[in-house]
């Protein structure tokens, strides 16, 4: 059975209706289980002292902030190309999830960085970057809301996303060289990558496990109310000709 | 029971408490309207069958 | 397209039609800036090439919704739309008419703008070549957000939403391009990036234009 069967609501719904109890079960776990672990069994960093644990909801969330966009992204290009309404609407059941991610990504950046920067925002790279992308949901969020006619808006909203994702690269870039180029030399951004040992990594895992997971369910169970408020205004519309 | 947060510990706290709180009221209000969503439908679905 | 193009250019023209509302709204912010920010020399000298290209971004998307709420009001766009001219074509020579009549003017007034928030004195021609080579970009860019919203009653907050976020690498080496040349320091890498952005934008987003309008005129 091909993943195209699921275009098809009534078996999206279906297999929604499946695997949605054991991943909220399993996210709801992992979240626990690394958010738990991580705040009280992990010590302390030698250079940032107890806001390390801050990093079991940054990064998290973070990733999930700019894997919901690609979803969406990817969800937009099937329905213009291939004309699947449950693409269309699994796009825009992600999108509020995803602001809500990049929310919690920048909170947790800020309130991170305050006792390194010693005020509660600073245009870091990456946070700005953030900030803009929160900018790019706000906008395609609305955009849904605006429209009447559900396939005018899916269509609208599949390009805003495509043409926005192109910009939130180059905005990416264009932030980097706004602050690199004036502080030279500055470490302000809360380096990801930098290698994070053993103890932190295990935890941060699991955590970003539970966000996965979580955004998963999520999307699942939302993309499963549009589809039922779409059938419902089908119905009430062929109600109101008859 | 609780790490000694030192002095991070109302960034620390604010931090955790600022995400659970955003991520409870995304569920909920998830929930709120999937619920809501599900009633109507059923509502319009049985006028439907009803009126034929 | 000339013909197009010229129809657009003697509306804007024409009474009414909204030319100089922009350079106006530039000339306000500019002044408001040393109200809000304090008359120090030395402070407006430093942010002037910031202040003057937000101002012309600003003016810029003001003028927006004269791109085609106009036309859309009155059934010309469905005739365009059906006319052999590829619709991407008349979204293009559009944005060219926006510019004409809205970027250009703002090119040309920044210098005389610049005085007033004590603008270096080498900074005055960087500060016209970035805008010249960025309010292109703004324009196209504004277009796309136009078309988007054409058929949204009131949709002009809403577009300023989607189209801002758009403006921001534009912008950033726009004012960054401005901000060195104020300060004798080399622009070459910021308005390379700026005319790079503005060529892609001017040469793709016009499709993406087009189609949403196809959408919006269904």
């Amino acid at each position: 059975m091909s993943l195209w069967s699921y275009a098809n609501p009534v078996k999206f719904l279906t297999l929604s209706a499946k695997v949605q109890p054991a991943l909220w079960v399993l996210s709801g776990a992992c979240l626990c289980i690394g958010l738990i672990w991580g705040f009280f069994f992990t010590p302390d960093d030698f250079r940032q002292g107890s806001t390390v644990k801050i990093i079991y909801l940054h990064v998290p969330s973070a990733l999930m902030a700019i894997n919901a966009w690609f979803m969406m992204l990817v969800t937009s290009l099937i329905w213009l190309i291939r004309r699947h309404h449950v693409s269309a609407l699994a796009a825009k059941a992600a999108a509020p999830v995803g602001v809500v991610m990049t929310l919690i990504a920048l909170v947790t950046g800020a309130i991170w960085g305050q006792p390194m920067w010693g005020t509660w925002w600073a245009w870091d790279p990456r946070l700005t970057s953030f900030l803009i992308l929160f900018l790019f949901y706000l906008g395609y969020i609305a955009l849904w809301e605006a429209i009447e006619d559900p396939d005018t808006a899916a269509d609208l909203t599949s390009v805003l996303c495509l043409v926005g994702s192109v910009f939130a690269v180059l905005s990416r870039y264009a932030v980097n060289f706004w602050n690199q180029g004036l502080h030279q030399g500055a470490s302000l951004s809360l380096d990801k990558e930098e290698n994070v040992a053993d103890v932190f990594y295990f935890p941060l895992l699991v955590a970003i496990a539970g966000f996965v997971l979580l955004f998963l369910a999520l999307v699942l169970y939302r993309t499963g109310t549009e589809i039922r408020l779409r059938r419902a205004r089908a119905l009430m519309a062929r109600e109101q000709r008859a | 029971m609780m790490p000694d947060l030192g002095k991070y510990a109302e960034a620390v706290l604010t931090a955790y408490g600022a995400s659970i709180i955003l991520l409870v009221l995304l569920v909920a209000l998830t929930f709120r309207r999937g619920r809501r969503a599900r009633a109507q439908l059923r509502e319009i679905e049985a006028r439907v069958k009803r009126d034929g | 397209m000339r013909a197009l193009l010229i129809r657009d250019l003697s509306l804007a023209f024409r009474a009414g039609g909204g030319f100089g509302l922009g350079l106006a709204f530039f000339l306000i912010v500019t002044v408001l800036v040393p109200f809000s920010v304090g008359p120090q020399s030395a402070l407006l000298a430093s942010i002037a090439p910031g202040v003057l290209w937000l101002g012309a971004l600003l003016a810029c998307l003001l003028s927006l919704d004269r791109l085609l709420a106009l036309d859309f009001e009155d059934g010309t766009l469905d005739l365009l739309a059906t006319a052999p001219l590829p619709l991407e074509a008349a979204m293009t020579v559009k944005a060219l008419a926006h510019w004409i009549t809205t970027g250009l003017p703002l090119v040309l007034a920044a210098p005389v703008l610049g005085v007033l928030l004590n603008l270096p004195e080498q900074g005055y021609f960087w500060l016209v070549v970035s805008l010249a080579l960025g309010t292109p970009a703004l324009s196209v860019i504004g277009a796309f957000g136009a078309a988007l919203t054409v058929g949204i009653k009131r949709g002009g907050l809403l577009m300023s939403l989607i189209v801002l976020p758009l403006y921001v690498p534009t912008l950033i080496f726009g004012a960054e391009a401005a901000r060195r040349g104020a300060q004798d320091m080399d622009p070459s890498t910021p308005l390379l990036m700026l005319a790079g952005i503005t060529a892609g934008v001017v040469a793709l987003m016009p499709f993406a234009s087009a189609a949403v309008l196809r959408v919006n005129l269904r």
